[in-house]
């Protein structure tokens, strides 16, 4: 069973932040909320363990 | 001009005067099942082939008026063909495997059942429940005709019950006034506002959806495939889905979702249905409308299925919205799991404890079809915002991206019931078998010589349990637990499917097969001492 990584994991994070909020870029509110979506249905793909995706939800739950 | 009366326009079984009315203490007798619909029905079948009196109470003299249940999986016409029912629905039924979901304009996600080989049903067939009903009443005559104990009587309906602890007294309604009767074992099959349930005062608890659905069957002559479609945000319906499939006869069951805030009696108005249809299917459209429904459901269950002596099957026990053709699909799985225990119980066979195992295992396929059906349902209608954002996004991702695909849900259809954790089983002992016939599964079918697997399998006439032997010596015969077993010996030289679907990695095996074709344990080799013990275990008479 994998482990969510909550350690520092992103060597270019203002790059990686800065393609988050381009990405938002022109949007509306609507596009914006569907945009999240999407990208959360990809990455939550990628993870594919539903263990750790449930300490992630954790995380964001705060 | 008068149109041929249809058969749900036909009393089948009409009021007709019996003896019990009469009488002057109530008649009695053994089994009275409430309603006849395909679950009363089903479970009447059941027990009048093993020799039970069993006598079904109906307050309507016809079949279910409209088509109603279409969808019918393998396992239910798996279940039907030990009761002689489901030949004709293949006959009659359409067949499909396609599913096609839309979303807007797009075609976003398609589905194939891709039914695998060997077995002797399809994956699915649609028949409107009507053939359905006349089909079991038919088969209701036939075994009435050749002396089996069982007899249907309509328009008597229930007004009132008194159970005790070995019976239950009924007072009953006719057109000719009211009577008394009193049965040993009373099973409702009344249907989702069960009366009986309602009687007993009997919770029935779960979630409540404000939602409508619009269903329209309609005969024209089509050209679309014999396909489900499903629709989410069409043009034609636009922030709610749609659905469209295949009967025969040229019937077409069309279904919109309308919302909560709805007018009925205007929905309903043929004007306004038409002006639905032609959005849909366009102006030109030719077609005569044969039944049209306003529904909305709740996914509910009750807390325990039996009550003493009176036992709940079906829609009665259980309530789960249409989407995944849960609902007569799990209530032939209910009296498939309920026949062959009270049968034995009623032979004083199997103590009567056994019936809490049917309240366990039952309970457990329910919750199965509730989670399905609840996740279903709040995918089709998204009760908040966010949730409708996640969800357009997973069809807006299905249409590019195969990864999106498993998350559309428009509906999980129907798939047999495995009774893991049921205290009837007996843990597995076969290293290496498919994890597909692990004890409390149904036992898949494949053709063996003269015919498929489970024409051998299960009780037709009698509560049977069987051992089947796998490329293993085994002896011809076992009794143990006061019951008689059948050895079924079986090679994979004869049958080749045997080694993918029970063997595994094993090279041999020998499986304790119950009744109703559920798997009740399993070994490498004949071991006596073993089978003794799990047949005592699968009857309840140990533990």
């Amino acid at each position: 069973m994998a482990d969510l990584n909550t350690t520092r994991n992103t060597p270019r994070a203002d790059d990686v932040y800065q393609m988050l909020i381009d990405a938002h870029e022109g949007l509306s509110k609507a596009q914006s909320d569907a945009f999240n979506a999407r990208l959360i249905l990809t990455l939550m793909n990628h993870i594919g363990d539903a263990e750790v995706i449930a300490q992630a939800l954790a995380v964001a739950k705060r | 001009m008068t149109a041929a009366l249809k058969i749900f326009e036909t009393p089948l079984y009409p009021y007709a005067r019996t003896a019990d009315q009469d009488a002057a203490t109530p008649a009695r007798h053994k089994v009275v099942v409430i309603g006849a619909g395909p679950i009363g029905l089903g479970i009447a079948i059941d027990l009048a082939q093993q020799g039970v009196e069993v006598l079904v109470l109906d307050d309507n003299d016809k079949v279910s008026f409209g088509s109603r249940a279409v969808c019918y999986a393998k396992r239910p016409l798996e279940i039907l063909d030990r009761l002689g029912c489901a030949v004709p629905m293949v006959d009659k039924g359409v067949e499909w495997n396609l599913g096609k979901v839309f979303f807007d304009t797009r075609q976003v996600y398609e589905f194939n059942l891709l039914a695998e080989d060997g077995h002797k049903f399809p994956a699915f067939i649609n028949l409107q429940q009507y053939y359905f009903e006349e089909y079991m009443v038919a088969r209701v005559n036939e075994l009435r005709a050749a002396g089996a104990p069982i007899e249907l009587r309509g328009r008597n309906r229930l007004t009132s019950i008194d159970p005790t602890a070995d019976h239950v007294t009924l007072r009953v309604e006719t057109p000719e006034g009211a009577y008394a009767l009193q049965a040993d074992w009373l099973i409702a099959c009344d249907g989702a506002g069960s009366p009986v349930r309602k009687m007993l005062g009997l919770d029935f608890v779960g979630r409540v959806f404000e939602d409508n659905f619009l269903i329209a069957d309609v005969i024209m002559d089509a050209e679309f495939p014999t396909e489900r479609w499903f629709w989410f945000d069409p043009p034609f319906n636009r922030g709610q889905s749609a659905l469209l499939h295949k009967q025969p006869d040229n019937v077409w069951r069309i279904d919109f979702q309308i919302g909560w805030d709805i007018n009925r009696d205007e929905e309903l108005k043929p004007e306004n249905i038409d002006k639905r249809l032609r959005a849909m299917l366009g102006e030109d459209l030719k077609y005569q409308l044969e039944w049209s429904s306003i529904y909305t459901f709740q996914c509910r269950r009750m807390e325990q299925f039996h009550q003493g002596r009176v036992i709940f099957a079906g829609d009665s026990a259980h309530q789960v919205s249409p989407f995944g053709a849960r609902g007569a699909n799990s209530g032939l799985q209910d009296t498939d799991n309920l026949a062959w225990k009270l049968k034995l119980i009623l032979d004083g066979k199997a103590p009567e404890s056994l019936l809490d195992s049917y309240d366990v295992e039952r309970i457990h396929g329910a919750a199965e079809n509730l989670l399905n059906s609840t996740r279903a349902t709040d995918f089709i209608t998204p009760k908040s915002e966010t949730s409708r954002i996640f969800r357009d996004a997973v069809l807006d991702l299905a249409e590019t991206h195969d990864f999106a695909r498993p998350f559309v849900n428009s509906g999980r259809l129907s798939v047999p019931c495995t009774y893991d954790g049921s205290p009837l089983n007996t843990p597995d002992a076969l290293p290496g078998g498919p994890a597909r016939s692990r004890p409390g599964s149904p036992c898949a079918d494949l053709p063996v010589p003269g015919g498929h697997l489970l024409d051998r399998l299960g009780g037709r006439d009698a509560p049977r349990f069987q051992i089947l032997a796998i490329d293993t010596p085994a002896p011809a015969s076992f009794a143990a637990a006061g019951l008689e077993c059948e050895v079924i010996a079986l090679s994979t030289a004869e049958a080749p499917l045997l080694k993918d679907r029970y063997l595994g990695e094993a090279a041999g095996a020998v499986y304790l097969i119950r009744p109703d074709q559920h798997v009740a344990g399993r070994w490498q080799s004949w071991d006596a001492q073993a089978l003794a013990a799990a047949l005592a275990r699968a009857i309840g008479k140990e533990g």
